[in-house]
Parts: C-alpha cells; sequence; structure tokens
C-alpha cells in the first residue's frame, strides 16, 4: 500500500490528488509516498458526535510532511487519543477506516483503508 | 437592472411536525399574502435546499411549490449548494432580475432535519467531505474543532472569547419569536458544556432544525412604484473554496468568504466600514471569527478581542447577529442565508421589532461546507 500525494511539473505537491493542480493548472504526473515518512501534528481534535460506522470518540489530526523543497497536509484518523499539536507522528496502515456499510455512501463509491497517524516516542 | 427585495417572511424555525413540502408553502404562503402583487406575477421561483431526497427522499421540490402556491407556469428551479443553498438562491434571485430575465422573483428556502437522528443528520451533511476525508470519520464540527485548537493556540485568544459568540447569539435569540432557542445562557454555561469536538462544546455550535424563509425580488424601479418599504440588493459575491479543507494555505483564512465579500463590496461601492448590521455563518463559533476577519472588519487573528469587548453585541459598534444567528435560530440547511436575507431586511425597513437596530447598510455572509461555498450579500435601506 502507498499513501500517496501528488505533484506536478511545476513541483506543487497536494493530498489527495487532482487532475489539474489547483496551484497552477499543470497536470499532476508524479506520486510520493508519504506512508515511510514522519510528520507532524498542525492541529487536532477529538470529536465525540461522530456518523453511523465512526469509532467515537474518533481523534484526528491534520498532518504536515516536509517533500521535495515543500510541505504537503493530509488529514487522518489518529492511533491514540493523547495527542497534542508539534507531535511527531508516522503512518499506520489501517483496511477499514470506518464501516462501510452504516453510512449514506454507496460502500463501493470509494476506498475505506487508508492510513492512521501515531505519535513517535 | 437595480434588484430590490419587496417581501420577505419564515416560520418558525426548530422541531416541526410539517414535512419539507408544507415547510415551504408556509414561508412561501406569507410572504406572497403579505407582498403588494398578484401571485401569477411570479415570473421565476427558485428554491434553495441542500438534502430533500437524503433527509426525506422527497425530489422534485420546486415543482411542487410552483404548482401549490398557484405560480405556473413560472420558471422553477432548486437550488443547492450545501449550507450556502440560501445565499446561492439570493445570487440566482439576484441574477434572474438583474439580467431581465425575470420581473418578479420568488425565493424559498427550507430544510426538515430533526427526523432524522443526530449521527444520521451527520453524516448526510458529511456526505459532502472529499472521499479521504469522509473515510476517517471527519465531521464538519470536527473541522470546526480542528480549526479552533489552531486559532486559539496560534492567536492566544481566550477560549472564553468562543463562548462568548454563543451567549451573544442567545440574547438575541430570545427578542426573535421564530428561533429555536430563546434563551439566555451563561459563559459558565457554554464554557462546561459537553466536548463535541475538543475544545468546541455543546454550545459552540447550532442545533438541527427544520424551518423554511423567503424572499420576494423584484426591479428597483418596480419596487418604487409598489411599495415605500423594501431594500436594495446593492452588492453580491460567491466563490469556492478547495473542497480538501487541509489543502488550504492558511487554516484560519475562508478564502470563499474574502473573495465573495470582496466582489459585493466592489458592487455596491462600499466597505466593511460602512456596515451596520451584519448576519454571519454562526454553524460553529469559531466560523464568527474566521467571517469578521474575511470581510475585512477585523485583522487576522485579531476578531476574538471583538468578542471580549462587546464589540459584536446588539448595542455594540457593529451589531452581529441580531436574528440569533444560526447558533440560536437554528439552521436548516436550505433555509438559512434567506433566513439572514430575511433579517437583513427586516432590519433595514424597519420591521426588526425588539431587535431592532440603526441600518442603513447590511451585510449577510453564508457559508456552505467549511467555507467550501460562500455567499456574501450586501442590501441597503431604499433611499
Amino acid at each position: 500500500m502507498t499513501f500517496d500525494a501528488h505533484r506536478c511539473e511545476n513541483g506543487h505537491v497536494t493530498y489527495p490528488g487532482h487532475t489539474f493542480c489547483p496551484e497552477c493548472g499543470e497536470k499532476q504526473t508524479e506520486t510520493i509516498d508519504l506512508s515511510e515518512r514522519r510528520g507532524e501534528v498542525v492541529t487536532w481534535t477529538h470529536s465525540t458526535a461522530t456518523p453511523p460506522g465512526v469509532r467515537e470518540p474518533n481523534t484526528l489530526a491534520i498532518v504536515e510532511f516536509d517533500v521535495a523543497d515543500t510541505v504537503v497536509r493530509a488529514l487522518g484518523q489518529v492511533t491514540t487519543d493523547d495527542v497534542e499539536t508539534g507531535d511527531v507522528v508516522e503512518p499506520v496502515y489501517v483496511e477499514e477506516l470506518r464501516d462501510p456499510e452504516i453510512g449514506i455512501k454507496e460502500p463501493e463509491s470509494q476506498d475505506w483503508d487508508g492510513y492512521r497517524f501515531r505519535p513517535v516516542q | 437592472m437595480g434588484v430590490a427585495v419587496i417581501e420577505a417572511s419564515m416560520t418558525k424555525f426548530g422541531q416541526r411536525d410539517a414535512w419539507l413540502r408544507d415547510l415551504l408553502a408556509e414561508a412561501g404562503e406569507e410572504c406572497l399574502s403579505d407582498a403588494p402583487i398578484d401571485n401569477d406575477d411570479v415570473e421565476h421561483l427558485y428554491v434553495s435546499n441542500m438534502s430533500s431526497g437524503e433527509f426525506e427522499g422527497q425530489t422534485g421540490v420546486m415543482n411542487w411549490l410552483a404548482h401549490d402556491l398557484g405560480l405556473l407556469p413560472a420558471y422553477s428551479e432548486r437550488v443547492d449548494q450545501t449550507s450556502s443553498s440560501g445565499g446561492a438562491g439570493i445570487y440566482e434571485a439576484w441574477q434572474s432580475i438583474a439580467s431581465g430575465a425575470s420581473e418578479m422573483t420568488l425565493l424559498v428556502g427550507g430544510e426538515k432535519m430533526t427526523h432524522k437522528t443526530t449521527p444520521e443528520a451527520t453524516d448526510i451533511i458529511a456526505s459532502i467531505t472529499h472521499p479521504d476525508e469522509y473515510k476517517h470519520g471527519v465531521t464538519l464540527p470536527s473541522f470546526a474543532g480542528l480549526t479552533a485548537r489552531h486559532y486559539l493556540e496560534r492567536f492566544d485568544a481566550p477560549r472564553e472569547s468562543l463562548a462568548k459568540v454563543a451567549v451573544k447569539n442567545h440574547r438575541n435569540g430570545v427578542d426573535n419569536p421564530n428561533a429555536q432557542f430563546q434563551k439566555e445562557i451563561t459563559t459558565e454555561t457554554a464554557l462546561e458544556s459537553p466536548i463535541v469536538a475538543d475544545p468546541l462544546r455543546l454550545y459552540d455550535f447550532c442545533p438541527i432544525t427544520d424551518g423554511s424563509a423567503a424572499m420576494l425580488f423584484t426591479t428597483e424601479e418596480r419596487a418604487a412604484e409598489l411599495t415605500d418599504d423594501y431594500a436594495v440588493v446593492s452588492g453580491i459575491g460567491g466563490a469556492t473554496d478547495t473542497h480538501v479543507v487541509h489543502e488550504r494555505d492558511d487554516p484560519t483564512v475562508m478564502g470563499g468568504v474574502v473573495e465573495s465579500s470582496d466582489q459585493a463590496y466592489e458592487m455596491a461601492g462600499l466597505g466593511p466600514d460602512d456596515l451596520d448590521v451584519a448576519e454571519l455563518h454562526d454553524m460553529f463559533t469559531i466560523l464568527e471569527f474566521l467571517q469578521l476577519e474575511g470581510i475585512g472588519v477585523a485583522e487576522q487573528g485579531e476578531a476574538w478581542e471583538l468578542s471580549m469587548d462587546g464589540d459584536t453585541d446588539r448595542d455594540g459598534e457593529l451589531p452581529i447577529n441580531t436574528s440569533g444567528g444560526l447558533k440560536s435560530k437554528g439552521h436548516p440547511l436550505g433555509a438559512s442565508g434567506v433566513a439572514q436575507g430575511v433579517e437583513i431586511y427586516e432590519q433595514l425597513v424597519g420591521e426588526a421589532g425588539p431587535r431592532q437596530v440603526e441600518a442603513d447598510v447590511g451585510l449577510a455572509c453564508n457559508v456552505g461546507g467549511f467555507g467550501n461555498c460562500v455567499i456574501t450579500t450586501i442590501m441597503e435601506a431604499a433611499e
């Protein structure tokens, strides 16, 4: 599995990817795998009012990664409720981040696996 | 062509027995009954609604309403821009008159939500997010928690400043008979309420609401013939920000608010200093700060000071959310932007009763998603 950020020929990087780079309008042509990299928590929350099929509480963080002369951010679940701004975290693969069968969306309409962030001691 | 609002109405917001069809008809009927026109004068009908299909399995609501209110064969259309569907409806209605396509346009916004459980309603609303956000169980309240933490930490703002937004808007709602809550709260109550998305608590969030609101638009020329009490839409702008919230360069800047208000100010030939009253989209208390900064009333990172100093109170320098805001009035998604317009209209024509402030210029900022789509409207009292 990979945790792909997407890069255009002008060096702009986004996660997730887009058809055209939101910054310059060029096609995104490369991927950068974030799964083996460490990032830093920009902000986080304990969400207690969660939708059907989602763990409760659901601790979420926005994490910033340094990549190829720029930074890219990703939002994701945190493996623990014990997290602080500035913590260094690493991605951990999870097969199913929420139960696809219970929510409003068609289970086949999107992927449900992905990466949680685990604080590095 | 100058665009005027000649009538406005709203239903009681709250937990209602009526389904969407009847809520829309209730606001539409009141608006038309009070207006100095015949129903068949209406040439365009816009219905602002986010999710009638998802909430109650009812689609095609514009057709139902046009037929029910006796507006046939008027052009009709449902407008969805998530939480800013109401503001988008104002934009569509304004376009229809400004372009000359219609001389009389009725806008009705509404949503029926409270029959769903809170987790179900939260999921319907969360389905607006990008699939890579949705699969993590992100909700709109959790975006608010993430952003509020960042704002408080970065700008060293006191947690109490957010609670004071809720206290103010609840106090304003006491004087709005259509508000879901007509009940004052204390700062302590807000600060001690249960956590929903840390650091935000229950009283930082608007409720789930049923309700509807309506506005009637025509040309400025026709308005002057029909009535003395009308308001003019002197500026309007709409803009879109990133769908993926974490991709924004600065998490505390709502680009759609900045861009849409710039457009509205430019069209009106006005600036933030000219405002007398404003309705901001306080779905979460933190959004009132981000919008005050986005529309240029406060510098970045400083809106919390206005809250602490009481500058946004009804008797303050710039009263914000005299209606009670989404916080106390309620937030029936598709109705909210229209209800903001109803409040500004009532303030400008002097029909706001105990909520009345001195106002010749009012602004409404309606935010969809977490700042994903934004409509800013500036209205002025008729000369």
